[in-house]
């Protein structure tokens, strides 16, 4: 039997596209393409027409203009009469300042609440059922506007820390001065300075920003020493458990070496800079000197971390709980103290549940920073969106801008935690 | 196929652009309401009453225009936006009109596109201290934290006071004036820095308002105006009559009292005029003959809403200053009606 059938001759109709399963699927999709690309076509047709319809052009120009207004918190050179561009930056840097400080604060709030809402203590664990479903379950809106009230309204006002009999002092041996417009604390500059500055100009008062003049210059040199001790901290580690993996004793003053490589390199070099102690101090209308944390810095920091930290709690709790119950009995078994299972065998198997939804508890902080306007913080939203908007009338760029640096922003905070939770990953070979 | 998608295309596109360029006075009268930005409170110029009722001077000019275009006063919905949010709701076609002490400048004139139809209040920017802090005089203020609303000229106009005489301030945002009041009596801000009419109100709110004084120095030129949006000339000529009426009535004597009387018929042929008892006025704006007749009947004439709401015999207690008739000495001066 070799007689085949003759396939039948390909015929096609136009109602295949439709009634035809191997054709349809390519249909749909290609006339929703066309539908998306018009609905674009006609946002896009809006725009322009709409901007005609005003009168106004689509120029980016205006970010090279004067900008005019003067911004408080700064953590580069500005002042009124640098060019819009560089107020975004200024706002650009504050924006990432607070989230850097939020993320930080949210994450180490989150864990502690996330293990001790575990625990066996039911003081504890009640404690931090409440500040979880507290903070989780009311806007964060409302936590920074009381956080700021509180804080404006409940603390003493620069003209109670002066006269004879002051209502008010300074804490801490006269170093910080808690105050209704924000907090001082004492900052640190350097005497011999590599950026070449002097004591002149870092103690110009009305210089109060978070990084005070001291020379960045000096802080990169700082950062990099202590990072390379730390580098060699580690060196010495894995020399050490090498040792004593062969020879089954660690040597002698391992850990205090390390110690010793970390501290003493950084403060030799703090030393050979001339560090001193700016200390804060009345003067004219307000404390002077020192490094000026703003109220509106302290109730966006402290309320977006709170709020972060309670969602981070719940991850972390839910991480926890995924390790099986079977490890922390081994661990028992093995003869390990509780403190010890946790941070040794807990929580490295619940980090791979932990980070993924942690990364865009991140990104939600980040953008949540833009609430800031509630409380005159000046972030990029401020400045770029809302002060440079409404001195120009660019709301069309502004915007764009705006939302391009929340993009980007975002990608690249989701980027690096996407390395990092690789390297927890469970690694299958 | 392809080409009538592309001209399907082209159509949904040309409806879209059509929305905006509408009349806005056509718009104003089919809807039956005057939609009118004005700020979020500002005791005497725009604030709710304790009925809930908006009342003002700067609402008074809304419900003058709202009185001419439509014969009511009282069919306006009153918008309330903030500084920044002003004249993107007025761009946007959110609201007809903007009464809400807005200084008239180049760039908002020219560059952003809108219409100053004319001013209502001859300003200046003016500083608010308490008393216990000793300051007489604004060039004491070196290293003063001060609270100013975003998104304001005032904001510049701060930048250079303090530049140009080489001092230093540390300012606080905020968004409103209520805000601002909060922040300042709280201490957050040792001065408060806003149109001196805007401090005189906010003082008159305060619980002791002898305890802040208002410093001499006016750094700043503030005329303040109503404003829509440039391109649709009709209303603006409308809401500018509107306001050269108010003024005019003030300087021929019509007032709130006696337009019904003045409106059967004067020898004045000023007044005849302006009352639409003589001349088209009204179609030719196209809104009723008696235009002028509903404006003043409702609110009265520029005098009488300034003694009403922020005068010398209210709390605010303002003088005429300059915005009292040229013929007194200010700078009010009504063009003819002719």
């Amino acid at each position: 039997m070799t007689s085949m059938t003759e396939p039948p001759a390909e015929s096609f109709r136009l109602s295949q596209l439709i009634y035809d399963t191997r054709y349809r699927s390519m249909t749909i999709q290609v006339v929703a393409f066309i539908l998306i690309l018009l609905a674009l076509f006609w946002l896009g047709r809006n725009i322009v027409s709409n901007l005609e319809d005003l009168g106004k052009d689509f120029d980016f120009g205006f970010l090279g203009s004067r900008a005019g207004y003067d911004i408080n918190q700064r953590l580069i050179e500005y002042s009124n009469d640098s060019t819009h561009a560089r107020a975004a930056l200024v706002g650009i840097l504050n924006t990432l300042l607070v989230a850097v400080l939020g993320c930080a604060l949210a994450t180490v709030l989150g864990v502690i609440a996330g293990v001790l809402r575990l625990s066996n203590n039911w003081i504890v664990a009640r404690l931090m059922a409440v500040y979880v479903e507290g903070f989780r379950n009311i806007p964060l809106l409302l936590w920074i506007i009381l956080i700021f009230a509180v804080m404006t309204e409940a603390t003493p006002r620069p003209s109670d820390f002066r006269g004879d009999r002051p209502e008010a002092s300074m804490i801490l041996g006269d170093s910080v001065a808690i105050t209704n417009r924000g907090v001082y604390i004492p900052n640190v500059f350097f005497t011999r300075s590599l950026g070449g500055n002097e004591m002149a100009e870092v103690t110009d008062s009305a210089e109060a920003t978070v990084i005070a003049s001291s020379s960045g210059l000096d802080w990169f040199v700082i950062i990099l020493v202590f990072v390379a001790s730390i580098l060699g901290a580690r060196a010495i580690g894995r020399w050490a458990t090498a040792k004593q993996e062969a020879t089954g004793i660690r040597p002698a003053g391992a850990f205090w070496m390390q110690v010793g490589t970390v501290v003493v390199p950084s403060v030799i070099v703090f030393l050979a800079l001339g560090a001193t102690l700016d200390f804060p101090g009345l003067r004219g209308f307000n404390f002077g000197g020192g490094i000026h944390l703003r109220n509106s810095l302290i109730a966006l920091w402290l309320a977006l971390a709170l709020y972060t930290g309670a969602f981070i709690a719940e991850i972390v709790r839910a991480g926890i709980l995924s390790v099986s119950k079977g490890q922390t009995e081994a661990a028992f078994a093995l003869g390990l103290r509780p403190n010890r299972t946790m941070n040794l065998v807990i929580l490295p198997q619940a980090l791979r549940v932990i980070i993924p939804p942690l990364i865009s508890h991140y990104l939600n902080l980040t953008k949540n920073s833009s609430l800031a306007i509630a409380v005159g913080y000046m972030d990029v939203r401020s400045t770029l969106g809302g002060i440079t908007i409404n001195q120009t009338g660019r709301e069309l760029e502004g915007m764009l801008l705006l939302g391009l640096f929340y993009l980007v922003t975002s990608l690249v905070i989701s980027g690096v935690m996407n390395i990092y939770n690789k390297s927890v990953m469970l690694k299958e070979r | 196929m392809k080409k009538s998608v592309f001209l399907g295309t082209i159509a949904v596109a040309g409806l879209a652009a059509g929305a905006v360029s509408a009349q806005t006075l056509d718009e104003v009268q089919a809807r039956g309401e005057l939609n009118c930005g004005v700020s979020t409170g500002l005791a005497g110029f725009s604030a709710p009453d304790s009925d809930g009722e908006w009342q003002g001077f700067d609402v008074a000019v809304c419900r003058a225009v709202a009185a001419a275009a439509l014969g009511d006063p009282s069919a306006v919905n009153f918008v309330p936006t903030t500084g920044q949010t002003r004249f993107t709701a007025l761009a946007s076609g959110e609201v007809d009109m903007l009464a809400r002490n807005t200084t008239w400048t180049f760039t908002r004139d020219v560059d952003l596109r809108f219409e100053f139809v004319g001013i209502n209040y001859y300003d200046g920017q003016g500083f608010m201290i308490p008393r216990e802090l000793g300051v007489t005089s604004a060039m004491e203020l070196d290293g003063a934290t001060v609270c100013i609303q975003t998104g304001t000229t005032t904001e510049l106009n701060l930048a250079d006071f303090f530049a140009s005489n080489n001092m230093d301030y540390e300012p606080v945002p905020v968004e409103t004036n209520a805000e601002a009041q909060q922040q300042y009596l709280a201490g957050a801000c040792d001065v408060y820095t806003t149109d001196s009419s805007g401090l005189a109100a906010t003082r008159a709110t305060f619980e002791d308002p002898s305890a802040h004084v208002i410093m001499p120095e006016i750094i700043s030129k503030e005329p303040l105006g109503p404003v829509v949006r440039h391109g649709d000339n009709e209303w603006g000529d409308l809401v500018r009559w509107v306001l050269v009426g108010l003024i005019a009535a003030e300087e021929l004597g019509v007032t709130s009292d006696n337009v019904m009387e003045l409106a059967e018929g004067t020898n004045n042929p000023s007044i005849e005029r302006m009352l639409g008892n003589e001349g088209e006025f009204g179609p030719i704006l196209g809104i009723d003959q008696d235009w002028m007749v509903n404006v003043i009947s409702s609110v009265g004439n520029y005098g009488e809403i300034f003694e009403e709401n922020i005068g010398e015999d209210t709390p605010i207690g303002l003088a005429r200053g300059l915005n009292a008739q040229w013929t007194d000495g200010g700078l009010l001066y009504a063009w003819p009606f002719r």
